[in-house]
């Protein structure tokens, strides 16, 4: 029975997620996308519940494992994908693109998010792997007829099936090496150390793993994507499948390659050093907000992957933590470029927010606080995420790390200072059509947290770090 | 907890941060509601004003240490209590900034776009700065170091003269890199000494030659503060832009934050280091003196003038700091406060020819002692006091600090005195072009004399800049105690065999 409970949440969101769609083809009259997001958000809600009290254990012979640091990650997969759903609604209506797949898709995506979170397995990696990726390249071509978002979900779906492809080579030559496919038999084999094949199968499963949640060198997509796609489907791209993509990264690294540190601690060092380098540096350039933040996100990953290189408790604590603080800067961050609309037409250029602080000070105030909280500034959330990760490399001895990560945060401050200074200084009639009711919501609960954060640090931090001590054992 | 068994600190901290909700939530047209938001922010500060004053008034002087202690733990994990105290050299300090704020707020009344959110950014930059000067937790006074960025930012920016958003991002961008290298000297202590905690910290050992990288790590970010020269470009922009109360704030307890922040970290905690810079303070100190006031004699603008002014004695409040001698430390943080009166008395006086409509280019004003005699007794009472006349509070400060100096160095003390000399040549210039009739034009006579407000906010800075000059120890009595124990440890700290003697004494 232990088995039912855990899997509850997955099963509640797929047995909802074929109900709806059997609704929403049976039903041609009406249109019947309000009722499914709808539908879809209560689905997320109760699994998100059934999550907190789901316990602790295997799942069919070991292909799954729950745990605390599975449910602390599912719980903000649900947030960033409920975030995201309220947001379409309104946004996807505007911009005649309201189709009741989209909800559905976006069930089944982090169905397959869930299933590759609690993945103690790599076939069963894999599984939740392509079955979010899949959902998720048909999200990014949601506007069928708009060139640029095709061209997105084109250009996805090709660079994700070679990370998949990479990531699946690398799990068979793990495979071919080791002999076994499950993460505590492998954990196993490789406490006598490792031979070159598997260590060429490691990179090639950290490589797949790095382009999911597009650290650089394997971001190139990220910016198009997110450029292209829909701002709704941007916004669900920016959250849950970045906080998924990483929690995988922490268990796969932590977990069967846990005695490879030493193989692997070097490239995670290096591809968190490009991320957070290239990210800083390439967004200082951008005129489209989306794709600035496509660009923040990358150095933003780059931050989160310095406390996996460190690799201690504290390391993965200090990743957790900022996955969640950055999830949330995130979807507030969309809520307000969401919010960007003239005339019935989405804007997307930092100048199209001139003059923004005089005529809507509320948003403006709220976007700031995502800006200021991004660049790290406090008594921001976004700084307290810094602050741990930094400090814990720092306690770990590596100081290069850190003093390139400070750096760096201070050149991007500079990015973010420029879309405060466009929306409260240049002057301008930004006019923006009335902020629907989900985005506005979503706007004030991102901001609250962003806001209020420092005054109890303490919870968050106190669930990361029991979260990761579980998933180090 | 503590005397009190209350937690005054943290209320006189956040009381503001409560107004600046309120008035940022006010609704209603704009002209009501800049009224309401000016009073609503006014009464606010001037709560906490009286709070302040009540703190001082339980303050015990023979104390070195802090007092009305908080502790809380804070940020789980990585051992960081939310902690604050004052001791006597916070404690005038944030007097300071309690008793600004509403001068500050007085001086807004020309702030009539966007008010909300000017009253609003005002009440946080109280918060903020008050916060920091209590702070007795390193990690959380650098988040309130920072965090006076904000909205100091948002105030020269958005309500700044013409070239504002020049002058708010060169603000931002010195400070935010200053702070930078600040932030690496705090997690590299935080990692070496395992505390947060500013009094354990002070009482490390720290290897000298750390102290050296340490101690440039704070010259960079409390330098900038502080304008020290050649980091102090930033400050006539920022000076400059920023509208009158922006301006009072930044002067008179914005710059305050730099050397408190030298005073606090670098001295005691970096005796080595200290010592070591010795000379190239000094050096900065004295160019500052002389350079810059030959830069203020130049000026065509009475606010650049009063503020390269500015620069100039921060380089006396550097000599002082670095003479390590009792009278030169007090002198410095004498002066501190002496400068923040003076200056926001000048600044005010600046304010009130734009409120009335004139620019502040000295070839366009002159003759205004006819017409408004109150006003030029005003300014002039403030230019005495800011080139130290005999009386006025900046004497006392300059005079402690030429003492301490002449128990150093006697060119020190000499070259630093220039100043004083220097001082009294601009600041006759800007009396003369603004006073008196060597540009006089018709429409200069039209001018009223000061209202019951300029009343309000000039007569307690008046009155408080006697009071420092006629009885400096009802304030000096108050840091003897943490500066004699500072000048001590310092001195052990240079000669181990002394502190051993000192032990055995005991």
């Amino acid at each position: 029975m232990t088995d039912f409970y855990a899997l509850l949440p997955s099963l509640v969101l797929g047995v909802g997620g074929m109900v709806l769609l059997l609704g929403g083809v049976l039903n041609k009259k009406t249109d019947t996308t309000p009722a499914v997001t709808f539908g879809a958000v209560v689905l997320l809600l109760i699994a998100a519940l059934l999550n907190l009290t789901a316990p602790d254990g295997m799942l069919f012979h070991g292909l799954f494992t729950t745990s605390l640091f599975t449910r602390f990650a599912d719980t903000l997969v649900y947030i960033g994908a409920i975030a995201a759903l309220i947001l379409s609604v309104d946004f996807n209506k505007r911009e005649k693109i309201a189709r009741f797949e989209y909800p559905i898709l976006v069930l089944f995506a982090v169905l397959g998010m869930i299933a590759m979170i609690s993945a103690s397995d790599m076939m069963s990696l894999y599984l939740g792997f392509e079955l979010q990726s899949l959902a998720l390249y048909i999200c990014a071509a949601l506007a069928r007829d708009n060139l640029r978002s095709t061209e997105a979900g084109l250009k996805y779906f090709v660079l994700g099936a070679l990370a998949s492809g990479l990531l699946v080579y690398g799990i068979s030559l793990v495979y071919g090496f080791a002999g076994t496919t499950s993460f505590t038999a492998l954990a196993n084999v490789f406490q006598k150390g490792a031979d070159t094949g598997t260590i060429a199968g490691v990179v090639f499963v950290l490589v797949g793993l790095a382009f999911k949640v597009s650290a650089a060198p394997f971001h190139m997509w990220a910016p198009d994507v997110y450029e292209g796609a829909p701002t709704s489907v941007t916004a669900l791209f920016a959250t849950a499948p970045k906080a998924a993509a990483m929690a995988l990264f922490l268990s796969v690294m932590a977990g069967p390659f846990g005695h490879l540190t030493d193989q692997w601690e070097m490239l995670i060092q290096i591809i968190a050093v490009l991320s957070m380098v290239i990210g800083g540096l390439a967004a200082i350039g951008q005129n489209n907000i989306k794709r600035l933040l496509a660009y923040s996100s990358i150095s933003h990953m780059g931050y989160a992957l310095m406390g996996l290189a460190v690799g201690t408790v504290n390391g993965i604590q200090a990743s957790l933590a900022y996955i969640a603080i950055y999830v949330v800067m995130s979807f507030g961050a969309f809520a307000c470029v969401v919010a960007m609309r003239r005339n019935g037409k989405a804007v997307e250029n930092i100048d199209d927010l001139a003059g923004l602080s005089s005529e809507r000070p509320g948003f403006a105030f709220a976007f700031a606080v995502f800006m200021w909280s991004m660049a790290g500034i406090p008594p921001l959330a976004g700084f307290f995420a810094k602050l741990y990760v930094f400090a814990t490399a720092l306690n770990a001895g590596y100081d290069t790390l850190t003093i390139i990560g400070i750096i760096v945060s201070v050149i991007s401050a500079f990015y973010y200072l420029r879309v405060i200074k466009v929306m409260y200084f240049d002057r301008g009639e930004p006019q923006f059509d009335r902020t629907s009711a989900g985005a506005g919501f979503v706007m004030v609960i991102g901001a609250l947290a962003t806001i209020f954060f420092v005054v109890v640090p303490g919870p968050l931090m106190a669930v990361a770090g029991e979260a990761a001590k579980a998933l180090m054992g | 907890m503590n005397q009190l068994g209350f937690p005054i600190l943290s209320l006189i901290t956040y009381l503001p941060l409560v107004g600046a909700f309120i008035v940022a939530t006010l609704s209603g047209d704009d002209e009501k509601v800049a009224g309401k938001a000016r009073c609503i922010a006014f009464i606010f500060s001037i709560v906490v004003l009286a709070l302040g004053v009540f703190v001082w008034t339980q303050f015990n002087p023979a104390i070195a240490g802090y007092q009305f202690v908080e502790a809380v733990p804070w940020l789980s994990g990585i051992n960081v209590e939310y902690s604050m105290g004052v001791d006597g050299i916070s404690l005038f300090l944030i007097l300071l900034t309690l008793l600004l704020t509403p001068i500050a707020i007085l001086a807004s009344h020309g702030i009539k776009t966007r008010a909300r959110s000017f009253f609003a950014a005002m009440l946080l930059l109280e918060t903020m700065t008050v916060g920091m000067f209590a702070a007795t937790d390193f990690v959380l006074f650098y988040i309130f170091f920072e965090a006076v960025l904000l909205p100091m930012y948002l105030i020269i920016g958005v309500w700044g003269g013409e070239r504002r958003v020049y002058a708010a991002v060169k603000f931002f961008v010195f400070t935010l890199a200053g702070s930078l290298f600040m932030l690496l000297a705090l997690v590299w202590i935080w990692r070496h000494l395992g505390t947060t905690n500013i009094a354990v910290m002070t009482h490390s050992h720290i290897s000298p030659e750390a102290q050296t990288w340490l101690f440039l790590a704070f010259l960079a970010a409390f330098g900038v503060k502080a304008a020290v020269w050649p980091l102090h470009t930033w400050l006539p922009d920022a000076y400059g832009e920023a509208p009158i109360p922006g301006t009072i704030m930044l002067a008179a307890v914005l710059s305050k934050m730099g050397a408190y922040g030298f005073l606090r970290f670098a001295l005691p905690m970096l005796p080595n280091a200290s010592a070591m810079f010795e000379p190239l303070m000094f050096v900065l100190g004295v160019v500052a003196v002389i350079y810059i006031s030959y830069v203020a004699l130049a000026q065509t603008d009475m606010k650049r003038m009063i503020a390269y002014s500015s620069v100039a004695h921060m380089g006396v409040i550097i000599i002082g700091l670095f003479t390590f001698t009792v009278e030169g430390i007090e002198g410095a943080l004498f002066q501190m406060l002496s400068h923040g009166l003076v200056i926001a008395g000048l600044f005010i006086c600046a304010g009130i020819i734009t409120a009335r409509g004139e620019t502040l280019t000295l070839r366009n004003l002159g003759s205004l002692a006819i017409n408004m005699p109150v006003f030029a007794a005003a300014l002039l009472f403030f230019t005495l006091a800011n080139m130290g006349l005999p009386g006025t509070s900046g004497f006392i400060g300059e005079i402690l600090v030429i003492v301490g100096a002449l128990k150093v160095n006697f060119w020190v003390s000499l070259l630093g005195g220039a100043g004083m000399v220097l001082g009294v040549t601009y600041s006759l210039v800007l009396v003369r072009a603004v006073l008196f009739e060597k540009y006089a034009r018709p429409e200069l006579s039209r001018l009223k004399d000061l209202t019951g407000r300029e009343y309000a906010m000039l007569v307690p800075l008046a009155v408080l800049v006697m009071w420092l000059g006629v009885y400096p120890s009802s304030f000096t009595h108050a840091f003897d105690a943490p500066i004699a124990a500072m000048v001590q440890a310092h001195t052990a700290a240079l000669n181990p065999h002394i502190a051993l003697a000192m032990v055995t004494a005991k």
